[in-house]
């Protein structure tokens, strides 16, 4: 080994991070905590300290930044939702995105694809119509193709699926559609807010969260006690190790949603192909690996192993979609908690108690909303107030029965 | 866990069954409020550790009751609704 090299590793005196620093210990005190280093959490201390002057904010993660759900999607963006909640919520979060790499100043390989939703009867058809009507009345570039149409923009697609599944009918159409370097959102985040200011403590657990009247005081980590007064919970599939920590029911379960990726292939794919019918989404990523998604696992866990079961189910269906891929071999499978609502909506913002936030139910389509529920939080967090665009996703919806039933979710049988 | 314990059938592999949800207590509707109506409705615990759950082995059409580690994935006992136990 060089000398200098070894001197280099037992120096102190590193050059700086590359994207942000690691702070010696935590402070006794801080304006917020947000539990969780993943895209929403890191969003959310981006916006606070550059929307409202906030920058006395410790992250704390438990494992690494995005190593949660944000690192482990399938890294789709779109807004061709059902609902005029939900779809005027993900175009916001579209918008943000596409300025993404400039604000951020970190390339963020976002690129427009075209997304298709394949309907494989009559009825669902008819559903993506609807989706397509709601979608274009709020200005939202969605349509319903044919079949002749989907053989036309992806020409590898078999119709037939093998002649044992139900053909395609057609399919709905987004062409904003893309898909991004996932990690990188997390990165550009978590550099921006440590820029403003903003401490990152990662291989920091939360182990309590001290109340008193109805109000967050402070919260317990394993490396001690800080005082708060706000306290954002955006750790999505571990939520309900949280919510129990200030006695908050909610109607979150969490099932783990498996994703695998081929071996890397010369580019061919440069749309992205979803069908609900065969539980299987994909695209070709920018390193030419085949990108596959399943629907979530058929029972509760929270656990991120992976099974035979998935890998055979989205091989197959990738197979009858795209006979040519016989040969191709999975390279790497992996699987995310997905925490799901009953309606297929998030659950975002105030919460009966005091200095007390949620931003979680993100299920299968948390990804894509990173930019919006950043902002839209930071803005809840800072005026103590729902921000407009997430008034109908507040957990007291449930109460009030007055549910947002989003079945243009990913993965969702509906 | 790849196999599950049916009370009737003994062990079986896991694509036999169908997962039903928690265990839970209906109240009576006509003496709750709206709000614990709704609680009893849309909320569950959720919580790691270990909880009772509806599976449903489908071959012999057997809806029991599981209690099982939904952090770790393990079973630890599977019974008939008040009745038989297995030993699983």
């Amino acid at each position: 080994m060089p000398h200098r090299l070894l001197k280099f590793g037992v120096s102190k005196e590193h050059p700086e991070p590359r994207m942000f620093h690691t702070p010696a210990q935590l402070k006794d005190a801080y304006d917020v905590v947000i539990i969780g280093g993943g895209g929403h959490g890191l969003g959310a201390a981006y916006y606070l300290a550059r929307d409202h002057g906030i920058t006395n904010v410790a992250v704390i993660e438990k494992g690494y930044i995005g190593g949660g759900g944000t690192g482990r999607n399938t890294a789709i963006v779109r807004s061709n939702y059902l609902t005029n909640e939900g779809a005027r919520f993900y175009q916001a979060s579209i918008d943000l995105f596409q300025d993404l790499s400039r604000e951020l100043d970190l390339n963020l390989f976002y690129s427009e694809r075209g997304h298709f939703t394949l309907a494989h009867s009559p009825a669902s058809l008819r559903t993506q119509r609807w989706r397509a009507e709601v979608n274009k009345h709020l200005g939202i570039d969605s349509e319903v193709i044919g079949p002749s149409e989907v053989k036309r923009l992806v020409p590898e697609i078999d119709l037939q699926c093998g002649g044992h599944l139900p053909s395609i009918h057609g399919a709905l159409y987004h062409p904003p559609g893309a898909v991004a370097r996932h990690d990188a959102v997390a990165w550009g985040y978590a550099r921006g807010a440590d820029r403003a200011g903003v401490e990152i403590h990662q291989q920091t657990e939360v182990t309590d969260i001290e109340m008193r009247d109805n109000a967050v005081v402070g919260v317990h980590t394993d490396k001690g006690f800080i005082k708060t007064r706000k306290v954002l919970s955006a750790v999505a599939g571990w939520t309900t190790a949280i919510t129990p920590m200030v006695g908050l029911r909610t109607p979150l379960t969490v099932h783990p949603l498996q994703a695998a990726v081929s071996e890397p292939l010369k580019p061919w794919l440069d749309k992205i192909v979803v069908s609900a019918s065969l539980h299987l989404y994909v695209s070709q990523s920018s390193r030419g690996e085949l990108v596959a998604g399943a629907s979530l696992d058929p029972y509760e866990l929270i656990s991120m192993r992976s099974t035979l079961d998935f890998t055979e189910g989205v091989s197959g269906h990738l197979v009858d979609l795209f006979p040519m891929l016989g040969d191709i071999k999975i390279m790497r499978q992996w699987a995310g908690l997905s925490d799901m609502t009953p309606d297929f909506s998030p659950i975002m913002g105030t919460t009966p108690i005091d200095g007390f936030y949620i931003d979680a139910g993100w299920g299968t389509w948390g990804f894509k909303a990173t930019p919006i529920s950043g902002k839209t939080m930071a803005a809840t967090l800072a005026e103590d107030n729902d921000h407009e665009l997430i008034k109908p996703f507040n957990l007291s919806r449930f109460s009030r029965w007055q549910l947002v039933g989003e079945k243009g979710a990913a993965s969702v049988g509906h | 866990m790849k196999i599950i314990h049916c009370p009737i059938n003994g062990p079986r592999p896991l694509q036999e069954f169908h997962f039903g949800g928690q265990v839970r207590e209906m109240p009576v509707g006509s003496q709750v409020s709206d709000a614990e109506w709704a609680d009893y409705v849309f909320n569950r615990s959720g919580e790691p550790g270990i909880q009772s759950e509806w599976w449903y082995h489908t071959p012999s059409g057997t809806w029991f009751i599981a209690e099982r580690d939904c952090q770790s994935d393990e079973c630890i006992r599977t019974y008939l609704y008040g009745g038989r136990e297995s030993d699983a």
